[in-house]
């Protein structure tokens, strides 16, 4: 209440629109970062073939837009297949898990071992599967993005309070009951949660699979601009693969935000 | 000593015992009554087994000696003519004060299928709920922008909405302020009095039992039976100016060396 009324007599006092730092901050540190990038390679005097600058990685941005463009939406796409597979497994393997103690204790040590076996080491087995393309692609991109869904998801539904759960059996409540009233709400904070990291281990998975095993995608894209000494256009495509992850991350935490407003109570009470 | 025409909660020389064969004994030989339309509280030191005693009651524990029968049937399910109360209010945050207090008609049997067809009439019941205890016009605010004490008055309407016989009271004031907490004494005791409600209250405050209680058991160090049984001897409708009489005080003096000693003798 008081920090409030404070806020109310300061704002007044400064009529003019102040410059949002906080807001701006992202922009600026990104234009320092490429400033600071360039000034590196000015200074060192880097051939463009070890670290191009960024004006010259721009430059090839514009030079290869075609191929760029196309190569783009096809990582995109296989991303975020991958990663919608990913979400529907995820939640459904995670509210499996969290459904009861045994399950939980039996299938965990056989997540995490799976989750330690590094997925590159997956796609010779997914492309002697599907041959290679878009399908080892979609695959990988799930497999690396599944684990944080489904761990969040049985977390949630594990740390529901003794007490709730008390009140309701007492009165009568089935394990369904809970589950559908407390356990799947309250992890949803959760589920989106992690939705954020997952979406970016996704793009990992998908550009890993097109750089080994794919003649399409960002991925494949950059390793054949390797062979050809091409280094301003591998630069291209990270900075590509860095534009589209921050948007679907920025997308996710939109969504978090939107769906469980109420478990982000502590910016918006009173 | 009052006679009990009809107990509503009987507990006959019951054993407890956690974690198997060679586990912890919560509970040995308990045995205690409550009359229908009680008020009683329970009190002891600390680790002796109160909170059991509630998941005894209510049917979350079937014991492994002796029995339990509430309301004339013996206890082997959860009974849901049981309202509880926690000292954490637990309120869903996701849900309206009013969506949480309508949560336990979600699951009662007998109520669970005409919920839908006859909301407004349980609104409206939980509305006239939230007015006893001093929320009226709150049930749309979410439980995170009430304070603790506004909470538990809500969790106190939550526990009451499907009419229970029974409710069970563990610590429900343990968290709040010394204020607040005489306010809720007043709120409880006025829900007793209006509604014919019989109450088991589990708590470490004697004079929060002796201002609310009728009887009051006093409990043994772990593993917990029932040492004394007093009954309180002041009329009702009692005040808050009570605590400060010399009959009330030499009653909680009298509780205070009776768990005194029971601590000692653990």
């Amino acid at each position: 209440m008081s920090i409030a009324a404070e806020n109310a007599a300061a704002t007044p006092a400064k009529p003019l629109a102040r410059i949002n730092w906080v807001a701006l901050a992202p922009w600026l540190y990104t234009i320092g970062l490429f400033v600071l990038w360039e000034l590196l390679v000015i200074a060192l005097e880097m051939p463009p073939t070890i670290l191009p600058a960024p004006s010259r990685v721009f430059q090839a941005i514009l030079q290869y837009w075609s191929p760029i463009w196309k190569n783009s939406l096809q990582t995109l796409y296989t991303t975020t297949l991958g990663f919608a597979i990913a979400v529907v497994a995820g939640l459904g393997i995670g509210l499996f898990i969290g459904w009861s103690k045994t399950i939980y204790a039996g299938l965990y040590p056989l997540m995490i071992g799976f989750n330690a076996i590094p997925k590159v080491a997956l796609v010779p087995i997914l492309v002697i599967w599907f041959g290679i393309g878009t399908i080892p692609a979609v695959l990988t991109a799930f497999l690396i993005s599944f684990f944080p869904i489904v761990v969040n998801v049985a977390t949630g539904l594990a740390t529901i309070e003794p007490e709730t759960e008390d009140v309701l059996r007492a009165l009568g409540a089935r394990k369904m009951d809970i589950m559908l009233k407390v356990g799947i709400p309250r992890s949803m904070p959760y589920f989106f949660g992690s939705l954020k990291i997952a979406i970016t281990l996704a793009f990992v998975g998908s550009v890993v699979s097109e750089t080994v095993a794919s003649n399409y995608g960002l991925g494949n894209m950059m390793s054949s601009a390797q062979s050809q000494f091409n280094v301003p256009l591998v630069f291209a495509g990270l900075l590509m693969l860095a534009v589209e992850g921050i948007a679907m991350y920025a997308l996710m935490a939109w969504i978090e935000k939107r769906m469980t407003g109420w478990a982000h109570r502590s910016t918006m009470a009173q | 000593m009052a006679h009990l025409v009809s107990p509503l909660v009987s507990i006959e020389n019951v054993d407890m015992r956690y974690g198997g064969a060679n586990g912890t004994l919560a509970v040995s030989g308990l045995s205690m009554k409550v009359g229908k339309g009680e008020f009683a509280a329970v009190v002891g030191p600390s680790g002796c087994g109160k909170s059991t005693l509630m998941k005894l009651v209510t049917g979350l524990h079937i014991p492994q000696g002796g029995g339990v029968i509430v309301a004339g049937k013996q206890v082997t399910e959860p009974v849901s003519i049981v309202g509880m109360a926690f000292q954490n209010p637990t309120m869903l945050p996701w849900r309206t004060t009013l969506d949480n207090i309508l949560l336990p008609l979600e699951i009662v049997e007998r109520h669970r299928h005409r919920l839908r067809k006859h909301k407004a009439e349980y609104v409206e019941k939980a509305e006239r709920l939230l007015e006893t205890v001093g929320l009226k016009g709150f049930g749309s605010k979410f439980p995170w922008q009430l304070s603790g004490g506004m909470q538990q008055r809500a969790n106190l309407c939550r526990a009451l909405i499907h009419e229970p016989e029974l409710l069970m009271l563990d610590e429900p004031f343990g968290a709040l302020d010394a204020f607040t907490r005489e306010e809720l004494w007043c709120v409880i005791r006025d829900l007793h009095a209006a509604q014919g409600v019989t109450i088991v209250l589990v708590t470490h405050d004697l004079r929060e039992a002796t201002f609310l209680a009728d009887r009051i058991f006093v409990m043994s160090a772990r593993p917990g039976r029932v040492l004394k049984e007093h009954v309180v001897p002041f009329a009702r409708p009692r005040e808050l100016d009570l605590m400060y009489e010399k009959g009330f005080n030499d009653m909680v003096h009298e509780l205070h060396g009776e768990i005194a000693q029971a601590r000692v003798a653990a």
